[in-house]
């Protein structure tokens, strides 16, 4: 009723947020329309969302790309050329991780968190690779809302959509219709912070350390597999082949 | 057959001659429907030119079906459904519709429904009263499906005594599913509204299914003056490859969800999945404003705005409103009425704007429970110091006369049967 009331504004920032936080729409955050863009739940200028996802992207720890299937398979030459600059993108973010969402399944009794994420418990693998910044991208606009509330809830990753449709009210920072133009001007704001003195998350003391550290520990499983593993072990290491003859 | 003879009448048991509508023939690129041109909404919605013509609502929802590149129709008979559904049928054997049946019951209706709508192809179905009961468990699955679908809602009677009559208290069951929800007051809305629909439930961010609600009989069965642009164009097919989930994927939810056990009944993180879907149905109810705004020319329509006394209505409920306002005018009386259009989304915003300078709201419905005045009471309290009236409400087929209106609109009748005196005797 009072005027006070409505000028407060829902802001969409990372978590956790707590136990079931509402949806962004819910709170009033609205779509942003192609040319412009989505920031913590305001509208802006496309550039200045650009600008404010390479930040993220390069100053956060253990920036992923989480591409979905509309980038992972080659549907179509759309898609092959859409994931090529993804690939680019990733290029231009020191220390990057791409872990897919390749399809919808339920992975049950447990997902492998660093090959995979999956929509029906994506914290699980922001949780283990401590991820504190990420783009969706090629993610089909149900399953990255589902994603991005329950990300948003319990964890402190900073959200980014790159979205061929209409956009994400639940993202940090979202922008619609992104197609391969508009994910080369990703691309180009990644370069353009760069140029402006930020030193990337990975080339710093802590990063570095870390990623030596991560390197470290996935070279002593390997070899922990390799040498110590028995056969009647393995498949439950290596997963079940439900090809092998 | 030989010329001469006389052509072989086909009867019933009952002796009754069975009238039979063909499946269309192959053929059919002669026929007006091979003919149709696809235009954009915006062409088919504002910009041809419209032609007034006096038909019923049943005949309304036909022209809107013609015209709304519909690819498969399923129902069950049911009054006042069924002439509606009858009509599609003409439509069908005129090869407007790639397929059209009659499912067994509405519970196999609504499930048939929906497997269409998954494979990316725009469905249409419809039923009335207890018939929309009997789908409701897979009505209520359809939102979470993500299926842009279009039901229509001749609303009847649903409780017993068992009857036929006008009465709208379905659509409070209706009002929870995460459907998008419109109420026609007239022919031109079930002609213009099942069109609407279609468009607003299939925007990516949408990807909702749609019902388009009426009053059945006031609307369905009575004639009305309708503006219909040329029967020669039509929407443009649904593209289903730019939907918020992919299509027909039987191992990805939400095809997968019901057969999967662990999505559903396992630890705390599956229960927060299923959470987060719920808010994202909701929230995708509420991305279809502006689309609602843009098409429809908003949630909501006001009639004398700043009135002191507004009626709020929706359905045919609005036409007698509508009545009432223009005798209380000739009174001298500024009566304002707001006409909700979109029940989901409901209009919170548009109604608090709309009422809040109001001294005394009144609320006519076509129901027993007054649905709509509990939405409008929760929407308004604590915006608005106005009285707010429940009623007059008339239900089991009654007409609301335009009197009824009058005398709430300037005092609840029940006020003078209050007392505090003790009983005489």
């Amino acid at each position: 009723m009072s005027s006070a009331t409505s000028q407060l504004r829902y802001q969409v920032l990372p978590g956790p947020e707590g136990l079931l936080p509402p949806s962004a729409s819910a709170m009033g955050v609205v779509l942003p329309q192609d040319g412009e863009g989505l920031v913590e739940g305001v509208l802006t200028a496309e550039d200045l969302a650009l600008k404010a996802a390479a930040r993220a992207m390069l100053t956060r720890r253990n920036p992923t790309l989480f591409p979905g299937p509309l980038v992972v398979w080659g549907w179509n030459k759309h898609t092959q050329e859409k994931a090529s600059v993804v690939l680019e993108i990733a290029a231009e973010i020191p220390g990057v991780k791409i872990i897919p969402m390749p399809d919808y399944r339920p992975i049950y009794p447990k997902i492998d968190p660093e090959a995979v994420i999956n929509p029906c418990h994506p914290n699980l693998t922001i949780w283990h690779n401590k991820i504190e910044a990420c783009i969706f991208v090629g993610v089909h606009c149900h399953f990255a809302n589902v994603t991005l509330k329950m990300v948003r809830a319990g964890t402190n990753c900073y959200t980014i959509a790159l979205c061929a449709e209409a956009g994400h009210e639940d993202a940090m920072v979202s922008l619609p219709k992104c197609g391969t133009e508009k994910l080369q001007k990703m691309v180009k704001a990644l370069r353009q912070v760069k140029k402006e003195g930020i030193t990337p998350w990975a080339l710093t003391p802590n990063g570095k350390r870390e990623l030596e550290a991560e390197r470290d520990q996935r070279r002593k499983q390997r070899e922990a597999i390799a040498s110590a593993a028995p056969d009647f072990a393995h498949e439950l290491v290596a997963g079940l082949d439900e090809n092998e003859e | 057959m030989a010329e001469g003879l006389e052509t072989e009448v086909k009867t019933n048991p009952q002796g009754d001659v069975i009238t039979t509508t063909e499946a269309p023939k192959k053929e059919q690129k002669e026929s007006k429907a091979a003919k149709q041109r696809v235009v954009t909404p915006e062409h088919l919605f504002f910009e041809a030119p419209r032609t007034k013509t006096f038909i019923t609502g049943s005949e309304a929802a036909k022209e809107a079906i013609r015209r709304a590149n519909v690819d498969i129709a399923i129902s069950y008979p049911i009054t006042p459904q069924s002439e509606t559904m009858q009509q599609v049928g003409y439509l069908y054997a005129e090869g407007y519709l790639k397929d059209y049946y009659r499912g067994e019951e509405e519970y196999g209706v609504m499930s048939a429904v929906a497997g269409a709508s998954r494979s990316g192809v725009r469905a249409l179905t419809a039923t009335a009263g207890p018939g929309l009961m009997r789908g409701m468990e897979v009505i209520t699955s359809w939102p979470g499906g993500r299926m842009p679908l279009l039901l229509m809602v001749m609303c009847r009677v649903i409780n017993a005594p068992l009857a036929i009559q006008p009465d709208n208290v379905e659509l409070s069951y209706l009002l929870n599913c995460g459907i998008l929800v419109f109420h026609a007051e007239n022919q031109q809305d079930f002609y213009d509204f099942p069109l609407k629909a279609y468009v607003i439930a299939e925007k990516c961010e949408v990807t909702l299914p749609a019902a388009v609600a009426v009053d059945g009989f006031f609307v369905t069965h009575a004639r009305g003056w309708v503006e219909l642009p040329p029967e020669d164009i039509k929407l443009p097919p649904r593209d289903c490859y730019h939907e918020a989930v992919p299509m027909m994927d039987n191992e990805n939810p939400p095809a997968r969800l019901s057969r999967d056990a662990p999505i559903q009944k396992s630890n705390f993180i599956s229960y927060q999945m299923h959470a987060s879907w719920q808010q994202e149905i909701w929230a995708a109810v509420d991305r279809a404003r502006p689309w609602v705004k843009k098409y429809m020319g908003g949630l909501i329509e006001v009639v004398n705005p700043g009135a002191d006394t507004m009626i709020v209505a929706s359905g045919s409920a609005v036409s007698q409103s509508r009545e009432a306002v223009r005798q209380a005018s000739e009174r001298g009386d500024r009566i304002g009425l707001v006409k909700i259009r979109s029940l989901r989304p409901w209009p919170t915003q548009e109604l608090i704007e709309a009422c809040r300078h109001a001294k005394r709201i009144i609320v006519p419905e076509f129901n027993c429970v007054g649905w709509l005045a509990k939405e409008v009471r929760s929407t308004l309290y604590g915006h608005t110091q106005a009285e707010i009236v429940s009623g007059p409400r008339v239900f089991g087929g009654m007409s609301m006369p335009t009197e009824l209106i009058l005398e709430y609109l300037y005092k609840t009748p029940n006020e003078a049967r209050l007392t505090d005196k003790p009983l005489s005797i």
